[in-house]
Order: C-alpha cells, then structure tokens, then sequence
C-alpha cells in the first residue's frame, strides 16, 4: 500500500512540473505590464528600473523560471504586488475558509445526493424515481448565483433566520461559523447532490442486477441490509472516487458563491489577484489549487484501491 | 425467528408445486404456464430444458427472488412443508429463503459478493435466522465450510471471493445455502460454469450431504448423464411448460412425448455417455412467436392440425405424465405410419 502511494507520488511529480512550466510560461504572455502596474501615474523610469531588478524581471526567462521553481520548492512563492505579504501566507489565511466552506457544501452533497440516488434506483421506474430525477436536473440547472440570492431574499430579509453574508472563523465561535455558512455551503451543494445522485443512482442499478445481490436475498436477508450492505458497498467505489474529483472542484469553483455570500475566501483571493494584475499571488493560487487537484485525485485512487479488496491484495 | 422454520411433514411433499404460471409485465402470453412438480424429502427431482424454457424464473419464483414489480403471478397453487405458500407474501418468503428453503445458482464467479470475507458472508445467513451470535455463527461457518471439503476453514474464512477458484467458491455457496439445515434445497445448474472434473466433485458432495440431511433437491440441469446419475424424478420443460414428467427410470425407458422422445434418443439408456440437450431441430419459440395449442408443435415431427389446441395431460402411472395430443407413444406411431 505504501509503495503503492509512493509511486502514485512519483508519478504526480511531473505533472507538477508540467503545470508549473504552464503557469509561469502563461503569466509571460498575458499581456499587461505589472511593474507599469505599481509604478503608479508617474511612471518614474528609476521606480521602473528598480522595480525590474527587484522581482528579477531582466534575467532570461528561463533563469526566472528556475528561480521561482526554486523558491516555491522551499514553500517560498515570492511576495504579493499589492500588498506586500508572502503569497502563502495570503493563501493560508485565505484557503481554511473555502475549505470549510467546501467541507460543508460537500456534507450537503453527499447527505443529499447519495440518499436520493439510492432511493431512485431501487424505486427505478416509480413516481420517487421520476421526482428525483427531475428534482436533480432543476438542482444541476439553477445556477447558483440565482439560487443564492433566492435564499439571501427568502431566509435572510424575509424570515431574518440567518446572516447573508459575512464569515465567522471556526476557530473563534464554531457553532457561530457553521451557522454563518449554511447558506452559501447549501447553494454549493445542490449542484453537487444533483451530479452525486446521478451517479449513485446509476452505480446502484448495476450493482442491484449484480449476482451476489441475488444471492444476498437468497439468504433471507432485509432488503434494507441487501441494499444497504450487499448492494451499496459495491457502489461505493465511484460514488467515493467522483466525491474526491468533486471536493476538489468545490474548492476552484466557490469563487461565485463566495462572492455572493461576501465570504473572504480563496475565491475573493483570485478575484482580487487576477483584477490587481497580482501574478506571484495569481501563480501561488493556480499552483495550490493544482496540487490539491492532484492531492484529491490520489486519494481518490487510494480510497479506490483501498474499497476493493482485490486490489487491496495486490497492492 | 425459530417459528418460522417449517417441520417437514412426513407424508406430505417438501414441495408441492400444484399449479404455477406467469408472465412477464408487458407480454401478452405466460411464461410459464400450468407448472406441476413436487419433490420429497430425501428425493431429487431433475428439471431438464432447453435454455430459456424457463427453469430458472420458476425457481426464482417459487423463492420469491423475481422483482414483484416485473412479474405478473397468473396461478400459484404451491405448497410448501404441507402448509399453503403464497408467493406474493414477501415477508414469509423471506423468513424461509436460506433457512428452509435454499439455492445455489449457474455462476459461483459472481454469486458471492467481492467486498466481504466468506466467513461473514456465511455467519450472516445464520445470523439472519437465529439469534445466534457472531461467535456462534462463526463456528457455524467453519464446520460448514469443512463440511463441503475446503480445507484449513479456519483460515479461508478470512479470505475474499477473489482468493478462491471456481470450484472452490461453488462450495462457499453450498455452505452458505446450508448452513441453516433446509428442508429443500434449488441447484441451479450449479456445475455448468465449472471444469469438468470439478463438476464431478460438486454433484458428489450436494448427493453426499443430500443423504446426510435427508433435504429435498430440485437440480436443473442441462445434462442427462447427470439426471442419469442422480434423478429420483424428471419433469422435462418445454417453452414453460411441462411436458412430461415421471419417475427417472420412465423417462429414459419409456418417454411417451415427442420432445422427450426427441431428447433420449441419442441416449441409450440409463447409461452411456453424457449428451446435452441440443438433439432435437429448430428452437425454442419466444413469447412472441408462441404457438397456440402445443407449445412444441412448431418442432415437433409428429405435429397435425390438432395440435394448434391446448394438448390433454395424459398419465401413464406411477405418476408419470406427459402433454401431448398423441401420447401414448403407441398412438402416435400407429398415426404417422
Ligand atoms: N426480466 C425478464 N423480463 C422478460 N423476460 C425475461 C426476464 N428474465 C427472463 N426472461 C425470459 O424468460 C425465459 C426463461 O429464462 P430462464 O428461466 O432463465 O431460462 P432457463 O431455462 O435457461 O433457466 C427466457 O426466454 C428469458 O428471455
Ligand atoms: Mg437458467
């Protein structure tokens, strides 16, 4: 298992690298000057020149690649234009936040959406089937700004049953910080119920068909423990490798609910970088949110080996 | 739970199938159609058919493992231990599925669920049915599973379908479905999807525990050889009918239907080597294609226009029976002379 995880490591180096030539290469030819940027109205050729020397953006390109590679290496990924704070420490302030954010819409997600598919395959072909189908494909096709400020109007100015936006650390009053998130982490969810549901429902069908589920009711078994147990353990296996993809999707894709919700989150993070023309701190995001894909992404492939006692065995 | 368990009646069949049809939602004709068998305690009745005539739906039926919302039950007279079985009773069917009545099916690759031990996965079928604790049915799961000749079971309890061959597993299924003593057991071709020398080895053990507990066998099967072997009776299946039945010996020594007829001939007799049951010409009609009448008659050589009416049963003593408008045998020869 372990050697398992170290090649899958391994293997993930050069797709890092990959990304990393990517990004850097990509912040190169965008066009827009960032020292013209910062260097305010005047433009003072001294301030210019200064500018250049200190972010090193006279050396050949490749030298500033492997500078900004050797330096992201040690956890160092160069300074913010505009604020003038290390770009992790922007990123670790800003990152738990979409985190929880995205935990909590994934709970959403997954409460929903794996009960609901459940029920629609083993009610396949009835009305329950036919509500939540139609139930999921309303869920995947509201967008969620709509739905968001729907919820805002409804649960925030006409009943005043929670805050419209705002964030509170989990840190500092946890029960405080998950009631604050409810909203946004719920809009966030129900796209993702919906696609989880789908696939639930369709791993489901062909697990029910599958001979042992047969053989499980040959034994005399409830059909909640044949479902439940004999059917649904077997389903697992994408349900949970897709939820992993999807966490990590989540985490990218808040940027909109976050804006909605006011939520000082990662997603305000790229707003303000990709606007300001803050490219260390545009590089650091992209970056971060590519490893993390890759981090999902293994775990995916770990939980995947990990459900199968097949694979388990050999691993 | 223990009430639910039937005490086999002495006098009466484990089960008695007096009148079983159904169809399929959506076809206009039945599958089955008229069904009629029974088997005692300690006997084996063979089921032999072409594929697709039907043998397994009426076994799935009768164990209540077709989905209700698929099927349409027309009749269903069966009894079961002497006591009335309704097949649309799910709740009773299922306190007698793996505890008095038990199956095994065609593919042992997949019939055992891959995520769990086997051990567990046959503890859980004493569980079901006792209040036996997971020690309990642990022990219970060992002494079975050296009961159908694994050996070490101490030790293969831990191991996963995957880690086990064909035959090996085809044994994990027969413990499993034994494991709570049946009055009856349904072996679905159980040795068709194994090696040949395997086959051997699994109908030997199902006779050999069949002798121990005394349980009643329905054995589908393709292969005559085998009925040969172990048959106390055969119903010969047709298109979901019966089209004859009888004890083994009638069979193979004095078919009286054209089908069956068809099927011995190149058969010796009780002996002689194994055939499959493709001997007779054309196939099987589909429910869409089904004739009115005799359900054979689009094959059979001795078919007139009488045929295109549903056939009399006849019965030539001793139980042995058959559908068929020109049975005894002696009429239709004279006939087609
Ligand atoms: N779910 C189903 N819906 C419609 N027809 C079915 C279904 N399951 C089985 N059948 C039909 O029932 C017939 C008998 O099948 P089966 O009992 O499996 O035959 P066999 O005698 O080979 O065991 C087949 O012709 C098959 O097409
Ligand atoms: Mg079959």
């Amino acid at each position: 298992m372990l050697s398992f995880i170290l090649r899958r490591i391994l293997i993930a180096i050069p797709t890092i690298l990959l990304i990393s030539v990517f990004v850097f290469s990509l912040q190169k030819l965008l066009p827009g000057d960032p020292v013209l940027a910062m260097a305010g109205e005047e433009r003072d050729p001294e301030v210019i020149a200064f500018l250049r020397e200190k972010y090193r953006l006279n050396d050949p390109i490749p030298v500033q690649y492997a500078h900004w590679v050797g330096n992201a290496v040690r956890g160092d990924l160069g300074m913010s234009l505009r604020t003038n704070q290390p770009v992790l420490e922007l990123i670790g302030e800003k990152l738990p936040v979409t985190i929880q954010l995205a935990t909590m819409a994934m709970i959403f997600a997954m409460g929903i959406g794996i009960p609901a598919g459940i029920l629609s395959a083993v009610r396949k072909g009835t009305v329950t089937d036919y509500v939540a189908n139609v139930v999921a494909l309303s869920g995947l096709s509201i967008p969620n700004f709509w739905l968001g400020i729907m919820l805002i109007l409804l649960v925030s100015v006409k009943w005043q049953l929670l805050p419209a936006s705002g964030y509170v650390p989990f840190a500092d009053d946890p029960w405080r910080s998950v009631q604050v998130m409810l909203m946004p982490a719920f809009v966030l969810g129900t796209a993702l119920a919906a696609t989880l549901m789908r696939h639930t429902r369709s791993a489901m069908l062909t697990v029910l068909t599958s001979d042992y589920v047969r053989t499980a009711r040959a034994k005399g078994l409830s059909e909640r423990r044949v479902i439940l147990k004999h059917a649904f353990r077997n389903a697992l296996t994408p349900i949970v490798t897709l939820s992993a993809l999807l966490f990590g999707e989540l985490i990218a894709g808040a940027v909109l609910t976050e804006q909605i919700f006011t939520i000082p989150g990662f997603g305000k993070l790229v707003v303000d970088a990709v606007f300001n023309r803050d490219y260390a701190v545009v590089q650091g995001i992209v970056l971060v949110t590519a490893v993390g894909f890759i981090v999902m992404n293994l775990l995916a492939d770990v939980a995947y080996v990990l459900l199968n006692p097949r694979l388990r065995s050999q691993t | 739970m223990v009430e639910t368990l039937v005490e086999p009646d002495a006098a009466a069949p484990v089960l008695d199938v007096r009148d079983l049809s159904l169809r399929f939602r959506g076809f206009d004709r039945d599958l089955l159609s008229g069904l009629r068998y029974s088997v005692r305690s300690g006997e084996t009745l063979c089921i032999v058919g072409e594929s697709g005539c039907g043998k397994s739906v009426a076994s799935l039926a009768l164990m209540g493992l077709l989905p209700p919302t698929a099927v349409e039950i027309g009749a269903a007279d069966v009894r079961f231990c002497g006591e009335p079985l309704d097949l649309g009773d799910q709740a009773r069917l299922r306190s007698l599925r793996g505890a008095s009545m038990a199956m095994i099916f065609q593919e042992p690759m997949t019939s055992l669920n891959p995520a769990f031990r086997i051990g567990d996965q046959i503890a859980e079928a004493v569980m079901a049915h006792s209040g036996a604790t997971p020690a309990e049915a642990r022990e219970r799961a060992v002494a079975m599973l050296r009961k159908v000749g694994i050996p070490a079971p101490e030790e293969r309890l831990n191991e996963y379908p995957h880690q086990l061959s064909g035959g090996m597993r085809q044994r994990v299924m027969i413990a499993m479905a034994l494991v709570n003593d049946p009055a009856l057991l349904i072996a679905d071709e159980p040795t068709t999807a194994l090696d040949v020398t395997i086959q051997a080895q699994i109908l030997d053990l199902i006779r050999d525990l069949q002798a121990e507990t005394g349980m009643a066998t329905i054995m589908i099967t393709h292969d005559l050889g085998v009925v040969a072997e172990i048959a106390t009776d055969v119903a010969v299946m047709y298109a979901g009918t019966i089209v004859e039945a009888g004890p083994v010996e009638r069979i193979f020594n004095d078919p009286q239907h054209p089908y069956t007829i068809g099927l011995m001939s190149s058969v010796p007799r009780l002996s002689g080597p194994r055939q499959r049951l493709t001997t007779v010409p054309g196939t099987v009609p589909t429910p869409q294609t089904m004739p009115d009448g005799c359900r054979f008659s689009t094959r059979c050589p001795f078919a007139r226009p009488v045929c295109a009416t549903d056939p009399p049963e006849r019965e030539f003593g001793a139980g042995h029976r058959a559908l068929c408008h020109f049975a005894p045998l002696e009429t239709m020869l004279e006939r087609s002379a």
